[in-house]
């Protein structure tokens, strides 16, 4: 199969990225794969599912937060125990978000999925539960299991922060892409496609989408896990709806209909916002421009370049 | 044998000072081909949107094995053994024709443990879906996206996912509008069949078919059922000629 080769050969690249730069580049990309993360977890309810949250952000930055109340101060703890604990925390809060937000539809989703993520931001913003709007230090996960540890310092932190970040990367796309190909993705799809019908066929399409919903959540929290392990710090912007709002424009950038549209999306933000910066002062300008250029250009995103012609083009995701 | 399987009584729905459908009383029975006719605007597919759960009634009672279940969503009545099609084909355009009614028949049998099966393992609910396919003559078309079928397909293809969820009642609204005479005649042919192990309510204008199919008909004026009782009554019906048929037949 000709996606699977160039799948494992955007793999390889990445894979062999960290030895070819300088390491500067290796903590950009280190946080290009974490935003890679952040998107994918949000394509399982943009583009799978048909729904357009601005509220992911809130679940990338409480698991992030969740980190810094667990770690002791000065203190580390094992990534074994702190990885789980994101991916429950940022899971029950989309579970809590999620139950009252998808009762509503379309643009007042939307709405209400940011109301949601404004409040978690205020909380952070306006309280010193975690810092106050300057946010603060956390310990680094650590690489460590029963007392055998990876050893990390300065020097080799960012080499081995990417590439745990790359292996969970593979791994969320590889859960998300067997989850597409069960009879679960597959109600997603066809949600996304006609709900109406969905009901009308016998699907309870509220307890799919709240499913679908709390799995992006929880996934959205292992990138917000990864975000405190490269950077040991937390602060309010993680939460706010920037981020969200940036995830959506990884995505269309990628692209709406493949699975690895966030992640090519997610690399061509990050890559135009260090190029922009080197080139002008206006980077915002840059980046918009190139936004609106790959919307008229490319509307299946990046994703939709071919560089050769291809039999009929998959129909399903 | 004659169990009702779907009930209403006193059934109204009104849309502010409109009285869609007035203290309709109508019963469907496993066997039986029961056709709802009128002018437009009549309220037949208020009706059939109220039996199916897509919209909720104003007062009165739907009832279904005789246990009253007015004002469940649309879903849950699917479960329990409704099916319908719209008067405007309702389907997954963007799909082969196969993944729609293999989607029908997952709802019907994919659920639970089972979620989290490949959709491709599961050979069983392919079979069921080439199964309804082929019974309403798309057997060579599961392949085409849905919504490259012509219309007259596309109408076929709902009557499939309709019945690949395995219903006890098929709700069926005009199913015959826009098919070619070939298609019609198969799916007179099919709705005979269909009426055999299932309660049946058919909306259709087609007063030939009606007629040759229906072994019981409702006449709804207004919102109102004006006359119901086997088709040979209904056709001789001075009230019914005048508020209806005489003008469709003329």
């Amino acid at each position: 199969m000709g996606q699977t080769r160039l799948l494992l050969l955007g793999l390889l690249l990445l894979a062999t990225f960290p030895w070819v730069v300088p390491n500067f580049y290796v903590t950009l990309g280190s946080s290009a794969l974490v935003w890679a993360m952040f998107a994918l977890s949000l394509q399982l309810l943009v583009g799978v599912t048909g729904l357009v949250s601005l509220g992911h952000g809130a679940f990338f930055g409480l698991a992030a937060y969740a980190l810094y109340f667990v770690t002791p101060e000065g203190g580390r703890l094992s990534i074994f125990l702190t990885l789980p604990l994101a991916i429950a925390v940022a899971g029950v809060a989309a579970l809590v978000i999620g139950a009252l937000s998808l009762r509503t539809r379309g643009f007042f989703f939307l709405m209400v999925t940011l109301a949601f993520a404004q409040m978690v931001f205020f909380l952070f913003h306006d309280t010193d539960i975690g810092g106050g709007a300057d946010g603060v230090f956390v310990g680094r996960p650590a690489l460590e299991l029963f007392g055998v540890a990876i050893p990390t310092d300065k020097h080799n932190r960012g080499l081995v922060g990417y590439y745990v970040n790359l292996a969970l990367l593979a791994a969320m796309y590889l859960a998300l892409a067997w989850l597409l190909r069960s009879l679960f993705g597959r109600v997603l799809s066809g949600i996304r496609i006609n709900e109406h019908r969905m009901r009308a066929l016998g699907y309870d399409t509220y307890r799919y989408k709240l499913l679908a919903f709390v799995i992006a959540g929880a996934l959205a929290g292992v990138a917000g896990h990864q975000w405190v392990m490269n950077d040991g710090f937390v602060n309010p912007e993680l939460v706010g709806w920037h981020r969200s709002a940036e995830a959506l424009l990884m995505i269309l950038i990628g692209g709406l209909g493949v699975l690895y549209g966030p992640i090519l999306g997610a690399i061509a933000w990050t890559a135009l916002g260090e190029i922009s910066q080197l080139i002008t002062d206006r980077q915002l300008l840059v980046q918009g421009l190139f936004i609106l250029a790959v919307v008229l250009v490319l509307p299946q995103g990046l994703a939709g370049i071919r560089l050769w012609r291809r039999k009929a083009a998959e129909s399903t995701a | 044998m004659s169990q009702a399987v779907l009930e209403t009584r006193a059934l109204t729905r009104s849309f502010g000072g409109l009285t869609a459908v007035a203290q309709v009383a109508l019963t469907l029975v496993i066997g039986e081909l029961h056709a709802v006719i009128g002018p437009n605007g009549a309220g037949k597919s208020t009706l059939i949107n109220l039996l199916s759960g897509d919209l909720r009634p104003s007062s009165g009672q739907i009832l279904i094995d005789g246990a009253s279940v007015g004002g469940l969503p649309a879903h849950r009545l699917a479960r329990l053994g409704i099916g319908r099609s719209y008067q405007k084909t309702n389907i997954l355009k963007s799909l082969p024709a196969l993944e729609n009614v293999r989607l029908a028949a997952q709802a019907r049998h994919g659920g639970g443990r089972r979620l989290f099966q490949t959709a491709r393992g599961a050979r069983d609910l392919v079979a069921l879906a080439e199964a309804a396919l082929a019974r309403v003559g798309l057997a060579s078309a599961s392949d085409r996206p849905a919504g490259q079928l012509s219309h007259g397909e596309q109408r076929q293809l709902e009557i499939a996912m309709t019945l690949a969820t395995e219903p006890r009642a098929l709700l069926l609204d005009e199913p015959l509008a826009g098919m070619g005479p070939e298609e019609t005649e198969r799916m007179v042919t099919l709705l005979r069949q269909l009426a055999a192990d299932h309660a049946v309510l058919l909306v259709e204008h087609d007063m030939d078919v009606v007629f040759a199919v229906a072994d019981r008909l409702t006449v709804m004026v207004d919102g109102r059922v004006i006359a119901s009782g086997p088709p040979e009554m209904i056709r001789s019906s001075a009230a019914v000629r005048e508020a209806y048929l005489g003008e469709a037949t003329a």
